[in-house]
């Protein structure tokens, strides 16, 4: 028996300084960096990338959910972007209505209302004038829509890439949807202009530091949360169903619970990545949330490495650093870019980026990840 | 098949005497094609059987529909005194006290040796947000070890059970089921592709398992079935054929008849039971 195949007992231990340290750096350097020197030093760290690096820390917390579902239970979901949406389009509606008569046409209506000729604010916007019914809803609808979705499906034990494909189809139809002006969710141009989140001015850069400042302390708990999770006897239920499901239905457990547990978490957290989002961002349009936002996800989590909490962040933040940089540099390039290294992940590296590292340190990847999407290992493994 | 049994209600009282399963007139029928057609079969408690017969016969589906995997256009399945399977799911069945090994070893391939006894481990409640929050108690801990022992595994308990051989595997699950204490334990050709040596140890494994659980035995492997068997069952197209001590039965004409060749009617031998 190869000395690299017994498996590591004490490896948590070693992930809790990793942890600090990068929420220190996050949490306390950077804002500091913004603050603190001035705009021609060297170090200092411009609103403008501290607000980016906000939106790329709310794109990972969604990562982290992906990542438990897809990279832990196995079940590749398409349809993440929807979950992110309703977070966004909770938030953002309460946003165009904090606006109230500053808008372009002066209505206490969203501007879009008026262009569409709505006379009385819809029924379904009134919550929304709270900021925490909104908060509430960012992360209640994306959970209950999923458990809903999720109890059908798995109830009638739809797996692999049937689930897949239905995901997708809800990215679609939620794209579908939210485009349409009779939804009365801005149509095409989804929503923007917000002005306070609050009571705070959301051009002040006080108020984005604080929003990023937010955005750290969401990931962190939401690491926790997903690290809890996978170190308990649920998280290792959840590797057995990605192993062997059938083993864990005849083993007493019920899978489709287990799932259904898994996908409404990370619901959840997409929920909670789209509210910080938008107000960091701006602006949310239906085009953010259908089939192709929604596979990007997947390919964050597939570059950082599935099956490790720390690959889905450092996915989430790689990918979407290299698309800012690329897009400003290279615009037409940055598709060519992406579908690269999505075929790369899958033909070289097929543990991502913290698999390639844990190889090159000599280390092999105890909760090793095969090639399949929703089938890994039983084939590769070294017998 | 009424030469077997005569009477329901002798049946019905032998059942509440001494069987753990008990299924009367079975029939599974996968779009047309009666994978079990008319099945009684009934196994008392603290019995070895071992159940053979050529490929299509349904023994697999016997267990399927034992398990809850399948479920039957007709018929009853009975475990112990009087609890009906039909209604129930497979993880319903498990916690019940009915284990079932699968024929290729199925085991969780990125969990550990230990980790993967321990989701087997019979507790409580198995739901989600009582596993969530679950500790191992020092009595689970003792089985493990326990089991550990019996399935010759104790020193690979760290080792990644997907880096195991293949009948380390088996063992494995074997342990595994054991861990969910069955009453009635389901076994579907646990030798299949093991080596002569593995093979006898999982022989003397399950004759060692036999005093203390109702063991069903799927076997192709005569060889292995003389070791372990006492009593055999013979399926053919959906039903009993035979059944008896294992010499009995390796001597009947009808059976061999099914091993070697089909020059008889296929009916024939229905009527002949």
């Amino acid at each position: 028996m190869a000395e690299s195949e017994i498996m590591e007992q004490g490896r948590e231990s070693k992930e809790g300084l990793p942890f600090w340290l990068v929420g220190f750096f996050l949490l306390i350097v950077l804002p500091l960096l913004n603050v603190l020197p001035g705009a021609e030093s060297p170090l200092h760290v411009s609103d403008f990338t501290l607000n980016l690096f906000g939106k790329f820390l709310a794109f990972a917390i969604l990562a982290l959910g992906l990542d438990l579902i897809w990279g832990y239970t196995g079940i590749l979901s398409l349809g993440h972007g929807v979950f992110f949406g309703l977070g966004a389009y909770a938030i953002g509606m309460h946003m165009m209505l904090s606006i109230g008569t500053e808008s372009v046409y002066g209505s206490a209506l969203p501007d879009f209302m008026v262009w569409n000729q709505v006379k009385d604010l819809p029924l379904f916007w009134k919550p929304f004038h709270s900021a925490w019914l909104a908060v509430a809803a960012a992360i209640l609808v994306p959970t209950a829509f999923a458990a809903i979705f999720g109890f059908l499906a798995f109830r009638s034990r739809i797996k692999g890439v049937y689930f897949s494909i239905i995901t997708q189809a809800l990215a679609l139809s939620a794209w579908l949807v939210f485009n349409r002006n009779e939804t009365n969710l801005g149509g095409t141009n989804g929503l923007t202009d917000f002005k306070t989140l609050f009571g705070l001015r959301l051009s002040e850069p006080g108020t984005q530091r604080a929003l990023y400042v937010a955005t750290v302390f969401c990931l962190g708990a939401a690491y926790l949360l997903c690290r809890w999770i996978i170190k308990s006897r649920t998280g290792k239920v959840l590797v057995a169903i990605r192993d062997s499901e059938q083993r864990v239905l005849f083993s007493g457990y019920s899978p489709a619970n287990y799932k259904l547990f898994v996908f409404v978490v990370s619901a959840a957290l997409a929920g909670l990545a789209g509210a910080l989002y938008v107000p960091q961002v701006g602006i949310i349009t239906p085009a953010q949330i259908g089939v192709l936002p929604s596979i990007e996800m997947v390919i964050w989590v597939a570059v950082g490495g599935r099956g490790t909490l720390a690959g889905a962040v450092l996915g989430a933040v790689g990918v979407n650093l290299g698309r800012s940089i690329l897009t400003n540099h290279f615009p037409e390039l940055w598709p060519f870019f992406l579908g690269g290294l999505f075929i790369a992940v899958v033909l070289f590296f097929p543990d991502g980026c913290v698999g390639l590292l844990r190889k090159l340190g000599g280390g092999w990847p105890s909760r090793k990840a095969g090639n399949g999407l929703d089938k890994p290992l039983a084939a590769s493994d070294p017998r | 098949m009424n030469g077997v049994i005569q009477d329901d209600e002798q049946v019905r009282a032998t059942a509440e005497r001494g069987s753990i399963i008990y299924l009367e007139g079975v029939t599974v029928d996968f779009d047309g094609f009666k994978a079990l057609r008319d099945l009684n079969f009934i196994v008392n408690y603290h019995e070895l059987r071992v159940v053979i017969g050529p490929n299509g016969a349904g023994k697999t589906t016997l267990l399927d529909v034992i398990s809850g995997k399948a479920k039957p256009q007709s018929g009853r399945v009975i475990f112990g005194r009087d609890q009906d399977l039909l209604p129930l799911r497979e993880n319903q069945i498990a916690a019940l006290g009915i284990g079932r090994k699968f024929q290729t070893p199925s085991v969780y391939s990125n969990l550990s040796v230990w980790e993967n006894l321990e989701l087997s481990v019979k507790r409580a409640s198995k739901g989600v947000f009582a596993t969530l929050w679950a500790k191992a108690t020092r009595e689970e801990t003792e089985r493990i070890e326990s089991g550990l022992v019996t399935i010759g595994l104790k020193d690979k308990r760290g080792v990644r059970a997907g880096a195991l051989s293949h009948g380390e595997k088996q063992w494995l699950e074997i342990g595994m089921v054991l861990l969910q204490d069955p009453a009635l334990l389901l076994v579907d050709e646990p030798v299949a592709g093991m080596t002569d040596q593995e093979t006898e140890q999982t022989g003397q494994l399950l004759l060692s398992l036999a005093d203390k659980h109702s063991i069903i035995v799927i076997e192709h492997d005569m060889e292995f079935v003389r070791q372990i068997a006492r009593t055999v069952t013979v399926l053919h197209e959906g039903t009993v054929l035979c059944e008896g001590p294992v010499e009995q039965i390796q001597s009947d004409p009808r059976v061999m008849e099914i091993y070697l060749g089909r020059k008889k009617e296929k009916k024939e031998d229905a009527a002949a039971r």
